[in-house]
């Protein structure tokens, strides 16, 4: 009788201590008052807002510094519009090749090919299909419309304007541009 | 001409299945008929090949349209003579469509013009390079039958989870089993020292116990023994107290449950895609940031489920069933996907934060990956093979300074340590400059 409840104390002890030992549970913390912020952290949530959480879309009409308006409109005729008249506000000493390049390589190579081929990982592994190669006769790209899709995305390619600032993309056109160039030799 | 014969007989297939669904008039029945014929025969003249069109079809037309599900545009299986049944369409009508569809809207082409409003002005390219035979065999394509898919190795919920739990079951009975089997020893033994001691009762052998000192007893009386065990037990005791709490708040290892089950192993692994495309933050900000759904959409909504064979590995290794998370993210992110449109009630996605440094300390993604050039991996151990993602560094402090005192600072080819660099190397007398050298120990730098 007596060894049995030795066995059941030392079973329940090495219990605790597995049940410890979850690593689907943060661990303990010391006296944590410096360890969480008071201030709201990133994409914390927070019930002062209707949606639940802390991060918020600026107010409707809010510009930030620096920011130049992008007067087309999504749509077919704006996408018109910008091929027809769009230019890039770089020159060409202001582009960055190997910057660009390795923009290029992170967003927009793994569906259109590092060579700009159409034919990127996501495409030859046939998760995405219907990429098309930048020198393709029948889209005929030119530097507005490579920025206005990346503004807006096109049909099954999404958008691109909240990875990369205005600068970038413009950098990333030219790059495009310059893989155009090499395709179409 | 089998073939045709075959799409032939499609042709008519379809249509009662129209007539029959629709209860029409044998007058049409009859009109559809006379068109079934006449269409037929351009069938006869101009029957394409369907392999040639599969691949025109993957190359031009895929990015909007499936054969049987509607994407950007409608879905094509059939679409020949579906249009010719219920519109009176002719090949010519999909010669002008595909060559040039906006020609044929502002032509005031009626149909034309209802698909496209139907679509909400989504305008399908023109592919004026595309031959008439070029269409005549994407157009045989479409109407080949869908193959029937190989059954997927584990239907979405009942075969799938059978096959996850008996790798369970199957756990539990060996366990099980050798529970069993080591109680039926244990009895057996104790069978077996009774009866003997029952024979020898029954034969009257004394058993002497004799009478030795107990081993305890023995024991408490050598004090030098005593001694040294004590002092062991409190150095182990004081060992053990010791790595408690130097790991409190430390949460190596720490791998929660995500409410989405998301993959790295899938996405960053094996499609390779780069860890800044979705975390990417990383380049400009302090944070590394967890990327918005329509980062996630970006892909999505093309891929709307996975591979069989993803699906099958996902099921057997794993037990998840991937398919039902993209669901998940769909339902997350409020996108519709039989119509292809965002619904707009959508709901935030509360992954849980995995690394976290208390408030007290600072760490900036974009001085260690942009400016230091350290990879990803180093920190965060092996991500792209990780199926759900757990801490691999300890995120103490004396990890942080290990290693600004071991990573030299990228000085080459950056104006901006060049005169820092020089008066340093000479204060210190190297060439290259460690992280630590540059001031990455002092207090102020990671505490505010
Ligand atoms: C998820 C895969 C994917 C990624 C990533 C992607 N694209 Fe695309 N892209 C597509 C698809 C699909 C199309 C075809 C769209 C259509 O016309 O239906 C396309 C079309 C295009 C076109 C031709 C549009 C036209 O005018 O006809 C350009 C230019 C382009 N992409 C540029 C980019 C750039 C620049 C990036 C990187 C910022 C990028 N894409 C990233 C999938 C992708
Ligand atoms: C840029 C996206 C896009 C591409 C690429 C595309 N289509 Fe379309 N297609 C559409 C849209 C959108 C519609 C619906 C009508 C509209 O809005 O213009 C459509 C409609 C159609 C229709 C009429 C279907 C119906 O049920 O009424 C046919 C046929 C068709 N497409 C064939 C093709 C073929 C063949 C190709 C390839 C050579 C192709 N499409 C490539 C977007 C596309
Ligand atoms: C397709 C998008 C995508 C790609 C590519 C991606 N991640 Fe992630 N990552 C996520 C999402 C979503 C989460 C949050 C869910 C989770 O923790 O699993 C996450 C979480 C993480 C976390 C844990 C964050 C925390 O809470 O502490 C780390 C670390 C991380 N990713 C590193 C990487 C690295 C390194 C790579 C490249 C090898 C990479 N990721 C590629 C989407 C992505
Ligand atoms: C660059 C393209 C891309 C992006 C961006 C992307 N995915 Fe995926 N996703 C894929 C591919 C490719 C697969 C695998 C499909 C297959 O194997 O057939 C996949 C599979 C999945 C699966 C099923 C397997 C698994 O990981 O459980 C889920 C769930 C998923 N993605 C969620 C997400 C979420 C959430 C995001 C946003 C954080 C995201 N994806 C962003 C391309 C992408
Ligand atoms: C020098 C080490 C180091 C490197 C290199 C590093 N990380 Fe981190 N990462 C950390 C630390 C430390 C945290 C915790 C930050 C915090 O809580 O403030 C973190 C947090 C994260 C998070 C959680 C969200 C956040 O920002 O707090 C993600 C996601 C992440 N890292 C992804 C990445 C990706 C992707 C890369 C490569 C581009 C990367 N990390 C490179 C150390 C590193
Ligand atoms: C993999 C090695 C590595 C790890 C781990 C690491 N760092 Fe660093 N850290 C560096 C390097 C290299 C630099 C110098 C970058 C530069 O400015 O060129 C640096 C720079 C810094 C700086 C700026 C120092 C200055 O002189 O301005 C801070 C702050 C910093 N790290 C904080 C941290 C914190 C906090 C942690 C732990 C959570 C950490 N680091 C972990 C390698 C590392
Ligand atoms: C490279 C960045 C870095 C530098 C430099 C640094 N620390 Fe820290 N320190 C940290 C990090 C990260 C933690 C949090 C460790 C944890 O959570 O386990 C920390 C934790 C601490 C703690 C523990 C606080 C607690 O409640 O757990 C003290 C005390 C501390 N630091 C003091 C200092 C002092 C004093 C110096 C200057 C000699 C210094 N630190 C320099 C990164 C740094």
């Amino acid at each position: 009788m007596k060894h049995l409840i030795k066995i059941t104390i030392i079973a329940l002890i090495a219990v605790s201590f597995t049940s410890c030992n979850n690593s689907a549970r943060p661990n303990y913390q010391y006296m944590p008052n410096m360890y969480e912020s008071v201030g709201y952290e990133a994409y914390q949530e927070s019930n002062a807002f209707a949606n639940g959480v802390e991060a918020q879309l600026p107010v409707d009409g809010s510009i930030p510094r620096g920011y130049t308006p992008f007067e087309y409109s999504s749509d077919v005729s704006g996408y018109n519009l910008a091929k027809a008249e769009l230019v890039s506000p770089l020159d060409s000493t202001q582009f960055d090749e190997p910057r660009a390049k390795e923009l290029y390589t992170i967003y927009c190579g793994i569906c259109h090919g590092n060579k700009g081929n159409g034919q990127g990982n996501l495409v030859k592994r046939e998760k995405i299909l219907g990429v098309p190669s930048y020198d393709d006769a029948g889209r005929a790209i030119n530097v507005g419309s490579i920025y206005h899709v990346m503004y807006y995305g096109k049909n099954s390619m999404g958008s691109y304007a909240n990875f990369l600032s205005e600068e970038e993309r413009w950098q990333v056109v030219a790059y495009v541009m310059k893989l155009k160039g090499d395709l179409e030799k | 001409m089998k073939k045709s014969y075959q799409s032939l007989e499609v042709n008519s297939i379809y249509n009662m299945k129209q007539v029959i669904h629709r209860k029409l008039s044998s007058n049409y029945l009859r009109l559809s008929l006379i068109f079934l014929l006449t269409f037929s025969t351009s069938i006869f003249a101009q029957d394409g090949d369907p392999v040639v069109g599969k691949s025109l079809f993957n190359a031009n037309c895929i990015a909007c349209h499936k054969l049987d599900k509607k994407m950007t545009g409608p879905a094509l299986r059939k679409v020949e003579s579906r249009l010719a049944d219920s519109e009176g369409l002719d090949r010519e009508w999909f010669y002008k469509w595909i060559k040039n569809s906006a020609g044929l809207i502002k032509s005031g082409d009626a149909y034309a013009n209802k698909i496209y409003n139907e679509y909400n002005g989504a305008a399908m390219s023109a592919f004026p390079t595309l031959t008439n035979a070029d269409i005549d065999n994407i157009l045989a394509y479409t109407a080949t039958e869908p193959t029937v898919a190989p059954p997927p190795p584990g239907p979405i919920d009942g075969g799938g989870s059978s096959t996850s739990q008996e790798g369970g079951i199957s756990n539990k009975l060996i366990l099980g089993a050798l529970g069993v089997l080591f109680a039926l020893l244990a009895g057996a033994l104790f069978l077996v020292n009774k009866t003997l001691r029952n024979f020898a009762d029954a034969k009257g052998v004394a058993l002497t116990e004799t009478k030795r000192t107990p081993i305890w007893k023995a024991f408490v009386q050598n004090q030098f023994l005593i001694f040294v065990t004590v002092i062991g037990l409190l150095l182990a005791s004081a060992y053990f107290v010791y790595g408690f709490f130097m790991q409190v708040g430390v949460n190596q290892g720490y791998q929660p449950v995500q409410p989405i089950h998301y993959s790295h192993r899938i996405h960053a692994g094996d499609n390779g895609i780069d860890c800044k495309y979705c975390h990417s933050s990383a380049r400009v900000s302090k944070h590394s940031g967890i990327p918005s759904l329509n980062v996630c959409m970006n892909c999505h909504k093309s891929i709307y489920e996975v591979a069989p064979k993803t699906q099958a590995e996902g099921l057997a290794e794993y037990g998840v069933d991937y398919n039902a998370e993209i669901k998940e993210l769909y339902k997350a992110v409020g996108w519709d996907d039989a119509e292809q449109k965002y619904t707009g009630k959508s709901s935030p996605v509360k992954w849980i934060q995995i690394h976290k440094l208390p408030d007290f300390a600072y760490f900036n993604h974009s001085q260690h990956v942009v400016v230091g050039g350290i990879e990803c991996q180093t920190c965060h151990g092996p991500i792209e093979e990780m199926e759900i993602v757990s801490q691999h560094a300890p995120l103490t402090m004396g990890w942080c300074i290990n290693c600004h005192r071991k990573t030299d600072v990228k000085v080459k080819d950056n104006a901006y340590y060049t005169k820092i660099h020089e008066q340093l190397s000479k204060k210190y007398g190297v060439e290259n400059l460690t992280a630590a050298q540059m001031g990455g120990l002092e207090c102020g730098k990671c505490h505010y």
